[in-house]
């Protein structure tokens, strides 16, 4: 089935008819009602009214994540207060969080955009859906339940963590689909297995992924573990947070919701545009978002474009899974993670000394990090509850700042590496 | 004042061996030694011939390191004998943060290290009670 055919199905012209009007728009509303977009503008000699063809939007300067940080935390509204319901938030590179809002009318756009995503991957509104994405300020759990609503699903919220128990109520309510990280998936039918429940025998028969990538293989262990088809969405919370794009039961390229997105791919150095096909930086600007309209917005996730028709009938532009980031931004049980977050952590403890490693990777399915300092502080030696309440307080620092736990062991001065020049203080495992 | 000498040691392989042997090339002896650890990291404590070498041959070579002053005292070596020396600190309102005994002794008695958060106080409860202290003379030379 799909959801809105006639979107979804529609001409190219068509398409880019839609996305032109709402791209003059989006520009004049960032201009009239942002201060940071009118700066930017006028600096680049770009007004509203220049923006006759899609062409044009290779004009409008780019948005990055800084500018978020900088105009923390509403300077980048485009309403007032009193029209904004919601507002998330995700983790910003240097401690602060970037803060996005959403009015009525944004959060139905979004809901439209995951009940297609979702039925595109198969989903009804005879389908019980488990969300194990947390409620919280992160967009994901709030971005699913609001679209399989609207799709017409029986939504359980049961949110993050507490494994078996995820079990026992998949078992006891049959739950049809689930919704979570990969990576969350893959241990919960470890769990199951270990509670001695037979995946085969449950109802479960699809789940909707995002958060994180996941490589072919695991999508295919995933399938095998939990025995369902695995699709995998994207989305950020700076454009909206899941719903940008999600796969069809086809499983090939993501459908993105063009009438709400614009996604252009640029050469990661030359920030250029490249030909249909070529991999690239993804830059997205939102098209009919009121509370944060965001024009031309780096991603850093490296993907590229499938313009041809897909076997699901649907003509909507595809975008191939991510192959990887052009920053340092980690992403660690689906949270999103900077080095220079865990480094502003330890600059600010003073037993230790400025040198680090981070390392990341697999325990089982579930993704660990770990912080390596050296103790310098000699006083600390006198006793060992000394040490160990410094690797507590480090490894509680870095929670209230990663949201996600991470494993800090001490080692000895001069034992990390040191660098000249470029620092590689990141080991991903993975 | 007796120094004792602690390392901060990573919980791999090698790295005891490793500072052993910067304090033997030093021709610094070993006279105690204790090691506490978790799964990640340890601590060896020792009493060493030279603390002040120790320290600075061990700096040298990257270590953290510092010294902490405890107390050693004779301890009869018969059933009860430590339990004796612990009442009396335990009289006395204080509580050892840690304790090690000597491999080597002069003479049949036992040698025990304690640390304690008070030391003056300890030191005039175990003298009052005529357990023997020894100093730091003696105790290097052992």
């Amino acid at each position: 089935m799909i959801w809105n055919e006639k979107i979804e199905c529609a001409s190219r012209d068509e398409i880019e008819k839609i996305q032109l009007e709402r791209l003059q728009r989006t520009v004049e509303r960032c201009y009239n009602n942002v201060e940071h977009y009118r700066k930017k503008l006028d600096a680049a000699g770009v007004f509203p009214g220049d923006i006759k063809k899609l062409d044009d939007i290779r004009k409008i300067p780019f948005t990055v994540k800084d500018d978020l940080r900088e105009n923390y935390p509403y300077k980048l509204f485009a309403v007032p207060m009193r029209d904004v319901v919601r507002i998330h938030a995700s983790s910003g590179t240097t401690g602060k969080p970037t803060v996005v809002g959403y009015t009525r009318n944004d959060i139905d756009m979004w809901a439209e955009c995951i009940a297609r995503m979702a039925c595109a991957a198969g989903a009804t509104p005879d389908d019980i859906v488990q969300i194990t994405f947390g409620y919280t300020l992160f967009t994901g759990a709030f971005g699913l339940h609001y679209g399989l609503e609207k799709l017409g699903a029986s939504v359980i919220p049961i949110s993050g963590g507490n494994t078996e128990r995820q079990v026992s109520v998949m078992q006891d309510f049959g739950s049809t689909i689930l919704v979570g990280t990969p990576s969350y998936a893959m241990y919960l039918a470890e769990v199951a297995k270990k509670m001695g429940v037979d995946t085969e025998k449950l109802p479960l028969r699809l789940g909707l992924f995002g958060g994180e990538g996941h490589t072919e293989e695991m999508r295919r262990e995933i399938e095998k573990a939990l025995h369902i088809i695995a699709t995998e969405n994207y989305g950020l919370s700076e454009v909206i947070g899941p719903g940008v794009s999600g796969e069809c039961y086809c499983k090939n390229g993501m459908h993105i919701c063009e009438d709400h997105f614009y996604c252009e791919i640029v050469d990661k150095d030359t920030l250029l545009p490249v030909p249909a096909g070529q991999p690239g930086e993804m830059v997205i600007t939102s098209l009919s978002k009121e509370a944060f309209p965001i024009l031309r917005y780096r991603t850093k996730d490296i993907t590229w474009l499938i313009p041809e028709k897909c076997a699901c009938g649907r003509t909507s532009m595809r975008m191939a899974k991510i192959q990887g980031r052009t920053d340092d931004m980690l992403i660690i049980r689906g949270v999103n993670v900077f080095p220079s977050q865990i480094e502003g952590v330890l600059v600010g403890i003073e037993d230790i000394g400025p040198h680090y490693e981070i390392i990341v990777r697999k325990d089982g399915y579930m993704d660990k990090i770990e912080v390596l300092v050296e103790v310098i502080d000699a006083e600390l030696l006198d006793k060992f509850s000394a040490l160990e309440a410094l690797e507590k307080k480090i490894k509680h620092k870095l929670y209230t700042v990663l949201n996600i736990g991470a494993d800090v062991r001490l080692v000895e001065p001069q034992s990390l590496k040191r660098f000249e020049g470029k620092a590689k203080r990141v080991t991903d495992l993975r | 004042m007796i120094k004792q000498i602690s390392v901060f040691v990573e919980n791999k392989k090698g790295r005891l061996a490793k500072i052993t042997e910067v304090l033997g090339q030093a021709g610094i002896d070993l006279i105690a030694l204790s090691i506490a650890d978790t799964t990640n990291f340890g601590i060896m404590r020792c009493i060493v011939s030279d603390p002040d070498k120790a320290i600075s041959v061990l700096k040298q070579n990257g270590y953290t390191a510092s010294t902490t002053e405890v107390i050693v005292a004779e301890v009869v070596d018969e059933p009860g004998g430590l339990a004796s020396v612990l009442g009396v600190l335990d009289s006395a309102g204080i509580s050892v943060e840690y304790l090690y005994s000597f491999v080597r002794t002069p003479n049949e008695n036992a040698l025990i290290l304690f640390r304690v958060e008070d030391i003056g106080t300890a030191i005039s409860a175990l003298r009052e009670n005529g357990v023997k202290l020894l100093d730091s003379g003696d105790v290097y030379q052992i």
